[in-house]
């Protein structure tokens, strides 16, 4: 077993970065691995609760129809996943970058934290993997 | 009224949590609220009339997709159901394989030595 660090720091719904960023962490657990998440900047907003899915007007599908998926959700599963396979899934939230965003409200079992518990990752993981804003 | 070429080059950017193009569903509600537009598909954008696009079961932990992007699909039925014309950068096709008998019949080819033309019959020209 190995532990993987990965640093992501887009927001969702704006690039593939995230979508990225959520399947290695998915693969990782799947194949048994510790993972580390350290969500910076916009990606503090992948575990807002406050996300709400949404009809789709262009196809006239309802929000039950859609089934809109959201990264709250995701980071929801993973967690739990993690949970299923015995593994460790810690991730952190970048605290000063909730704060700008008024992103206050949490996906349970992610925590606050900030580039100090981004460097014990780092120190802790075999490897890490940094998806930056470009 | 004003006649607006929206030219798509940002691609599957956020796609897979929207389960669309962001843009492409933009260009349908202008439709929808009675503009009078078209579609430029340049860049990587070109792809998104390739017919040999599946995004599968895609899952994170247990959950996954409620309904996968179908991008091809959704430009299909933007120029036939919206009345849209879709245009596409020719060479931007060349450049990455994709023969027109790989794309959908829903859109026309551009060549880059006619675009200054064709940019210039459109009132407002918006670039994504």
């Amino acid at each position: 077993m190995s532990t993987v660090t990965i640093l992501t720091m887009d927001a969702p719904y704006e690039s593939a970065n995230s979508t990225t960023a959520l399947r290695i962490v998915d693969a990782a657990i799947r194949k048994g691995h510790n993972v580390n998440v350290f969500a910076y900047e916009g990606a503090v907003s992948y575990s807002v609760t406050t996300q709400k899915p949404h009809q789709n007007p262009v196809k006239g599908t309802s929000v039950e129809e859609e089934r809109h998926p959201n990264t709250k959700d995701w980071v929801a599963a993973l967690l739990s996943a993690a949970e299923q396979k015995g593994v460790k899934l810690d991730w952190v939230r970048c605290g000063l970058c909730e704060d700008e965003r008024g992103a206050f409200e949490q996906v349970p079992g992610t925590r606050r934290g900030s580039p100090a518990d981004f460097v014990k990752q780092i120190a802790s993981s075999d490897n890490v993997l940094v998806i930056p804003t470009k | 009224m004003a006649k607006i070429l929206n030219i798509v080059e940002s691609a599957y950017r956020a796609t897979i949590e929207e389960q669309d193009d962001t843009v492409l569903w933009f260009n349908h509600m202008l439709a929808n609220a009675g503009a009078d537009i078209a579609v430029l598909l340049r860049g990587n954008a070109v792809n998104y009339l390739s017919k040999g696009q599946e995004v599968g079961d895609l899952r994170f932990g247990e959950a996954g997709l409620g309904n996968p992007p179908r991008i091809a699909e959704d430009v299909a039925v933007l120029r036939s159901k919206k009345g849209v014309p879709i245009y596409y950068v020719l060479e931007d096709a060349t450049q990455r394989g994709l023969e027109r008998s790989s794309l959908i019949d829903a859109g026309e080819p551009v060549a880059q030595a006619d675009l200054a033309r064709f940019v210039s019959g459109y009132d407002r020209v918006f670039h994504w």
